[in-house]
């Protein structure tokens, strides 16, 4: 059982990875990006693709992508998306469901529906020794750890910096912030370009620790759901312990049956929403 | 001063007249047209119920769905199982399939509605793979892998293909029905004040809570039912094809095509969608592409759709279910300020 917990754990990292960038553009936008899951998959695929060039190895990959990513992710929110945004969650909803399908057909095209991975090399192997029997994989540690900074160093920039004070400025009321001089479509547009940083360096993770394929994208994209709301809307922490949650959910299912896994977790899931609709740590300050 | 409501125009009216009579001329179909037209035709009318289901949802109730497959596929089981195990005519197992797919979507929205906005979108996406995951767990109804409708073996093909013909058009005849008549009942009412405005609606007394419930309720039931045809017509049926969230993408295009937020839209945007599916189909990758990408353009540059584009340049609604107050004001007692919108600035070329 332990053994089981742990892996849930660690896969529970990964997840916290594919719903911090969908927490973050709902939270200070009230976007729903229902291409999430898609655009991790692209991360993946783009991961695949460059790394030959740099060398072949991962984190050469990611330092050439992450930038990108920041760059794709601005210009798609000042172009595209901001036009989207008002009371009326309906257009965002079917732009990002549009993209969503565009995705995984420009995707099926040029790489075809088989799955593929990206090569982690000596990291792929290691493993470490917790103490008696068990041993966890240097790479699934090592997301869960990168999960951990991100999360952290995403509510450090809410609560700390200017740029923080902006997102939960323009998130509270769109009209007053801008009166106290922000550009709205500005902030809105960096923070999407965070979010699709993000979402790069899960597709990087997904590629690394298993497979990506075209149609990975929706799942992807219900486990990141999943996460938030277990978790509570509002509290990046509440989202990482919510992908914890749902690791171990997932882990547990698939313990009993390999079919399983996925089916105990939207189980869980839809637990937490009857029993505590606002999710397991509703909404902190900051 | 006098006032009267209008409801109706000629041309609405005329509209229905001829609506009508294309009704009964498709109906004899079977006695001049070939089995692939039937059969072309059970499958859009599937797709048209359902994206009519989704404009209720959306367009109306303020609700975008992107989890109905779940009544669709369930319509389609519930159909299956009474047909298989229950010894049930398939056709006349439709409308009872549609009645349970309404009575499951009291529980599920319990759940749904928890949630609101974006979230309330993919909320329904996870109660739909819920569905999907769970019937691939039974295998009475084959398991992942699906089964096949054998309650119609014995039945001569021709019987079988005009009555699943016939039924469908009355499924759409009733669906079109049911919506018109919803949304022009005094619940209609209701549920578009509540479209302009949640809080004005709430403070006239309207129940939110209620309305959003009853067309969950209602829309359920349309899907139940297209899934219940399409089954019947199909024949074979698998939790990936009844429980696939392509439904739902063919149903938000066909609406925005058409035109969100009225009745006509989905009728226009599924004969769009019939041509396209026709004509490109055969391009696969790049003809999903291009569905995609014509449902962002919509959004972004033309919301209002071709039922909207075609209303403004024929002057009239085809089938009009808003309640349009026509004051007949004498000279020497001018309207009063707070009076509602004037009809001359609501449809401006409308002659009684």
């Amino acid at each position: 059982m332990t053994e089981t917990i742990i892996q849930g754990l660690l896969l529970g990292g990964l997840y916290c990875l594919f719903s911090l960038g969908l927490s973050l553009m709902f939270g200070v936008m009230r976007l729903t990006n229902i291409a999430q899951g898609d655009l991790i998959v692209v991360g993946g695929f783009a991961a695949i693709s460059v790394a030959p060039l740099v060398g072949g190895h991962f984190v050469m990959a990611g330092v050439v992508l992450l930038p990108v990513a920041f760059a794709v992710g601005y210009a798609l929110q000042r172009t595209v998306l901001n036009r989207t945004l008002g009371k009326d969650p309906l257009p965002s909803l079917v732009v990002t469901f549009g993209l969503s399908i565009v995705i995984q057909n420009a995707l099926l095209e040029i790489y075809s529906a088989d799955p593929r991975s990206l090569d982690a090399g000596e990291l792929a192997t290691g493993s470490l020794n917790l103490g008696g029997d068990i041993y966890v994989g240097t790479l699934p540690l090592l997301i869960l750890v990168a999960a951990l900074a991100c999360t952290a160093g995403l509510q450090l920039l809410f609560s700390t910096t200017s740029l923080g004070r902006a997102f939960r400025a323009v998130s509270d009321d769109r009209e007053a912030a801008e009166l106290m001089g922000l550009n709205s479509a500005k902030v809105y547009s960096v923070a999407t370009a965070l979010a699709f940083v993000l979402i790069a360096l899960a597709g990087l993770f997904q590629g690394l620790r298993t497979t990506v394929s075209p149609a990975d994208g929706p799942l992807l994209l219900l486990f990141a759901f999943e996460s938030v709301i277990i978790g509570g809307m509002g509290s990046f922490w509440g989202t990482f312990v919510g992908a914890l949650v749902l690791g171990v959910s997932q882990q547990v299912g698939f313990k009993f049956d390999p079919g399983w896994g996925v089916w105990f977790g939207h189980l869980v899931f839809l637990a937490v929403l009857l029993v505590r609709p606002n999710g397991l740590f509703p909404k902190t300050k900051g | 001063m006098s006032a009267t409501v209008i409801r109706s125009t000629r041309a609405s009216q005329a509209t229905i007249g001829i609506g009508a009579a294309l009704c009964v001329a498709a109906a004899t179909l079977p006695f001049w047209g070939e089995s692939s037209w039937m059969r072309e035709f059970v499958e859009i009318a599937c797709y048209l119920i359902f994206a009519m289901m989704w404009n209720l949802l959306a367009g109306y109730g303020g609700m975008v769905s992107v989890g109905q497959q779940a009544f669709f596929g369930l319509g389609g089981y519930v159909m299956l199982s009474l047909g298989n195990f229950l010894g049930f005519n398939p056709f006349l197992a439709i409308p009872l399939a549609a009645l349970v797919s309404a009575l499951a979507a009291l529980p599920v929205s319990r759940l749904a509605f928890r949630l609101q906005g974006g979230y309330f979108s993919i909320g329904t996406w996870v109660i739909a793979e819920v569905f999907r995951l769970s019937i691939a767990n039974v295998s009475a109804v084959g398991g992942g892998s699906g089964t096949s409708l054998t309650a119609l073996r014995g039945i001569s093909r021709a019987t079988r293909e005009h009555t699943t013909y016939w039924v469908a058009l009355g499924c759409v005849v009733a669906a079109i029905a049911l919506v018109y008549l919803f949304l022009r009942s005094k619940q209609g009412l209701a549920l578009q004040a509540i479209r302009d405005s949640e809080v004005a609606a709430e403070s006239q007394g309207v129940g939110v809570a209620r309305m959003k419930l009853a067309v969950y309720v209602v829309a359920a039931f349309g899907c139940g039912m297209a899934g219940a045809l399409y089954f019947v017509s199909n024949l074979r049926i698998s939790p990936d094809a009844a429980f696939g969230v392509n439904w739902t993408a063919f149903a938000i295009f066909i609406v925005m095509i058409g035109g969100i937020g009225r009745i006509e839209g989905p009728l226009i945007g599924a004969v769009v969608f019939w041509a396209l599916n026709k004509f490109f189909s055969d391009y696969g990758t790049w003809y999903q592409m291009g569905l995609g990408l014509l449902a962002i353009a919509m959004t972004l540059f033309f919301r209002e759709g071709l039922g909207g584009f075609l209303q403004r340049r024929l002057g009239f609604e085809m089938l009009p279910t808003r309640r349009i107050l026509k004051l007949d004001a004498q000279p020497a007692t001018p309207v009063p300020a707070h009076t509602p919108a004037a009809p001359s600035q609501l449809m401006p070329k409308v002659s009684l």
